[in-house]
């Protein structure tokens, strides 16, 4: 847990205070959307299709609804009908099916009953007729000429209603000349790479309850990423004007980007308008993975040229995101996260492809993973080839700032080459791997945003202070934004209190996403209180008697020398508030630009069992260029977490579906996530290059982590074996075809 | 159907309550008892963010029908601060090191680890770290990649001998 010393020093960024939600978390006290329960209440649950691709022909919930303890029924019929350009529109029937289910487990129907075994029961009872369709479930198959269609009617507003097909999207890039480069090159490495769909994996599964009053508004508890975005997706899939829903933020159990989209709400504020009671919506854990977003499947074709001193002059890949039914960025991505090489010539093509599997959302990084997979395994590669240290070689071609991403965009200061100097100098890579271990390394990159936030700070009378914000705290945001607010009133960490506030107490707030809240929200949070600051010295210059101009806020007081330099308190000045103009609070909104791209290098050393092809992580660590840490511990954890779910992603985790498009493992017996006996220790060494957009220099650090991972062991596989895997996950019995097939 | 009642010590309490034969040991703490620290992360036993203790065993609530836990002793993670003669304001070893060693982010598996590792403890004074692992790899935590988690055990199991 080293750290690289940010060359400024402050009294409260980079500590470690115990966050402030955390005593709740600890003693089971803490509100998460299922611990709620309200007068009156319903349970709801879904009828689920069990057809990947299927024409409803007609439903019947006549029997469902003379069932005992029955409320209320809702099918897609119960919800206007979105125009097909409208962006809500795959949401809203993804949320019950209209028409057509377009997966197996797309919900149908849902029931509120007295009791969750009643509204199962009666769901069960629902009956519908379905017209079967053909299943579309590869991505070789669903590119293919003459493919059937995953999805009747979406493809048309990607790529226009006379050329129908499962390609929701293709971003070509282009700069230089690619073909020329590669024909020019010393070496030329060339691979072709499949990912299987993984989950979030979230523990807990999505839930609501909502409480759909008299009066036509909707009361809203929900487990999301964004509470302004579920007001948003629930008012347009109801037909509703976003004034009748207020959505209070319950505390939220793990996210990863699955939870910034909608599933449940608009169907239980239906439910409950019909029945007049609340009602409760919770997901099963099968329900999660069968019905909620995982990431892409992928396959990708990378070719990669490089002249004989290692310098990489040109990249040439296809990439394929095998999306779901719907819409979807996925398949964009994957080409503007090239980012980490300077390469002088590109030449990307990425593609979303249609096909009937679970709609996908997005997954920490959303589409960088893969294609860094790919990429950094082929120049691993290359660095092998020419007898190149892995390290040395991609310092060589590392981006700096000004260099461009795939996209085009010139980099600003970036700290990719520091995190490569620092990994080269750590003790775990100055030190041998174990004996019959071997090493990999690779880079990840991701973007961050900025976005909308807003926030409010109070400064109560006895001058502590309350921090309002509209961002879900999902890794211990609170815990940043009192920091920031203690460095900027001159107060300790614990006389503030930070809230996550609702929808009507707060001003908009995009999700929680990107890597934006401590960036994006922590910046509205500093906004404010440097406004609260100044309103503190006028205040104080008041009471002093003297001019505001020569009044400074320093260390928590507002001092003046011409009133003989005595301080005073922030406490003080808070007391005397009604005297001096009131109650002392400020506000900042904000839609913030220059989120700092964020880069990551890790290292893993594995042991190779060639009997049974298992793969055990002897070391790990991560590094990544957090800005500044505004609390350590918690960019560790983001780091270690991140590791740890692309550790998953690299060695256990698969969506295995039938060939009828069942997924086989819908569970976490079958859809192994890694458990502690799994893993070595994660080592942490945070980098901080400051983002010149930030006050404290943050970047955000909840994405990269899940970059690097795939390739980082595959590649120390590599070393182990001499066998390059190119097949996620790179689980036993591949490892052991691959050790077979490769020797 | 008509329900049962069911007697049991929790959290060092006598309780009763009713729960139909079929309810879950799980559903019945949060819903009948309104113990909501115990969490529904998968409904099959593979998560443990439901584990309690039952005759001091780490047991996934959601496992066992909730008559089962007839003249039972139950511990939840409510019951945590005041356990191991801990006085109940304040926090038990495995929570102040949780918290100070920053073993959570979302905090939805927390309470199953804090029970599993007091099972742990009260076995095993100390533990490796592999025994650690080992003992919470019925645990399922998607956040922290369980770095902190062991070493906030480590600690706890450091400071639970010091006290003894």
């Amino acid at each position: 847990m080293t750290a690289i010393e940010n060359p400024k020093t402050y009294k409260w960024v980079g500590t470690r205070p115990i966050r402030h939600d955390g005593y709740d978390k600890v003693v089971g006290k803490a509100r998460f959307a299922a611990d709620l329960n309200l007068p009156g209440q319903l349970h709801a649950a879904y009828l689920r299709s069990p057809h990947a691709h299927a024409n409803i022909v007609s439903i019947d919930t006549s029997k469902a609804e003379a069932m005992p303890g029955v409320k209320a029924v809702v099918t897609g019929d119960d919800f206007p009908a979105l125009d097909i350009t409208d962006s809500n529109h795959d949401v809203s029937i993804n949320v019950l099916a209209r028409g057509t289910v377009l997966y197996h487990g797309h919900a149908i129907a849902a029931v509120a009953a007295t009791t969750k075994a009643e509204a199962q029961a009666a769901a069960a009872a629902i009956e519908v007729e379905y017209e079967l369709l053909p299943v579309v479930l590869g991505i070789d198959e669903a590119m293919a000429d003459g493919a059937p269609l995953a999805n009747e009617q979406n493809y048309q507003k990607f790529v226009g209603p006379s050329d129908p097909s499962n390609i929701a999207t293709h971003t070509p890039l282009e700069r230089g000349d690619a073909d020329a480069a590669m024909a020019a090159a010393d070496i030329v490495i060339e691979r072709e790479f499949d990912c299987a769909h993984v989950h979030q994996g979230y523990i807990e599964p999505h839930a609501c309850v909502v409480d759909t009053g008299a009066d036509g508004k909707a009361n809203v508890w929900a487990s999301s990423q964004g509470h302004f975005m579920v007001r948003a997706i629930t008012a347009a899939v109801l037909g509703w004007e976003t004034s009748r829903i207020k959505v209070t933020p319950a505390e939220i159990g793990g996210g990863f980007g699955g939870k910034t989209t909608v599933y449940l709400e608009p169907v239980a504020a239906r439910l409950s308008e019909k029945a007049g009671r609340p009602v409760k919506l919770v997901m099963s854990r099968e329900e999660v993975l069968r019905s909620s977003g995982p990431a892409p499947g992928a396959k990708l074709r990378i070719k990669i040229g490089a002249t004989s001193d290692g310098e990489l002059t040109a990249i040439d890949g296809w990439m394929a995101y095998q999306i779901g039914a719907y819409g979807d960025f996925a398949g964009m991505v994957g080409a503007m996260s090239v980012a980490s090489y300077k390469f002088p010539n590109l030449k990307l093509e990425s593609w979303g492809v249609l096909s009937n599997t679970p709609k996908t959302a997005a997954y920490r990084a959303p589409s960088a993973p893969h294609a860094a997979f790919a990429i950094e395994s082929v120049i691993d590669d290359i660095a092998s080839e020419l007898g190149m240290d892995p390290i040395e070689l991609r310092l060589k071609n590392a981006a700096v700032e000004g260099d461009l991403t795939a996209m085009g965009m010139p980099h600003p200061r970036i700290g990719l080459v520091e995190c490569l100097e620092a990994l080269k100098a750590s003790d775990h890579y100055q030190a041998d791997p174990a004996e019959g271990a071997a090493r990999g390394v690779a880079v990840g990159f991701w973007f961050n945003i900025g976005e909308q936030s807003s926030a409010t700070v109070n400064l109560n009378e006895d001058g502590t202070a309350t921090v309002i914000t509209g961002s879900p705290d999902i890794g211990g945001s609170r815990a940043s934004m009192a920091l920031m607010a203690a460095e900027e009133l001159g107060i300790d960490v614990y006389s503030i209190t930070p809230v996550v506030a609702d929808t009507e107490a707060v001003g908009f707030t995009d999700v929680t996403e990107g890597s934006r809240a401590t960036f994006a929200t922590g910046k509205a949070v500093v906004e404010a209180c440097r406004e609260l600051k100044v309103e503190l010295c006028r205040r104080a210059a008041q009471t002093m008697g003297v001019d505001e101009a020569e009044v400074e806020w320093v260390d928590g007081a507002a001092v003046s020398p011409s009133h003989g330099g005595e301080p005073l308190t922030l406490a003080a000045i808070t007391a005397q508030a009604k005297r001096t103009g009131g109650p002392l609070t400020a506000t900042a909104s904000l839609n913030a630009a220059g989120a700092g791209p964020s880069f990551a290098v890790h290292c893993a050393d594995v042991k190779v069992d060639e009997e049974t092809g298992q793969t055990t992580i002897t070391r790990y660590t991560a590094v990544q260029d957090a800005g500044t840490a505004i609390h350590p511990s918690y960019v560790e954890g983001q780091m270690q977490g991140g590791s740890v779910q692309g550790i998953g992603w690299a060695l256990n985790e698969e969506y295995i579906f039938s060939s009828d498009g069942v997924l086989m493992n819908p569970g976490f017996l079958d859809y192994r996530i890694p458990v502690a006996s799994d893993l070595p220790m994660i080592e942490t060494i945070i980098v901080e290059v400051p983002n010149p957009s930030h006050p404290y220099g943050v970047r955000g650090v909840g994405e990269t982590g899940i970059v690097p991972p795939m390739a980082t062991i595959g590649n120390a596989i590599k070393a182990a074996t001499g066998v390059r895997m190119t097949s996620l996950p790179m689980s036993p019995p591949k490892v052991l075809k691959a050790l077979g097939d490769g020797r | 159907m008509s329900r049962t009642h069911i007697t049991c010590t929790v959290n060092g309490e006598d309780t009763d309550f009713l729960a139909n034969p079929g309810t879950s040991l799980l559903d019945a703490l949060r819903d009948e008892l309104g113990l909501t620290g115990a969490k529904e992360g998968c409904g099959t036993g593979d998560c443990g963010a439901c584990s309690v203790l039952m005759d001091g065993k780490v047991t996934c609530a959601c496992l066992v029908f909730a008559p089962e836990a007839q003249g039972r002793d139950l511990l939840t993670v409510e019951g945590l601060s005041s356990a191991d003669g801990v006085d109940g304001d304040h926090l038990h070893p495995l929570q102040q090191t949780f918290l100070e060693g920053a073993a959570l982010q979302c905090g939805v598996c927390t309470p199953g680890f804090l029970v599993a590792a007091k099972a742990l403890l009260d076995h095993n004074p100390d533990p490796t770290e592999s025994e650690i692992r080992y003992a919470l790899a019925g645990n399922l935590c998607r956040c922290t990649g369980y770095d902190k988690i062991i070493r906030s055990v480590q600690e706890a199991a450091v400071q639970l001998r010091s006290a003894t």
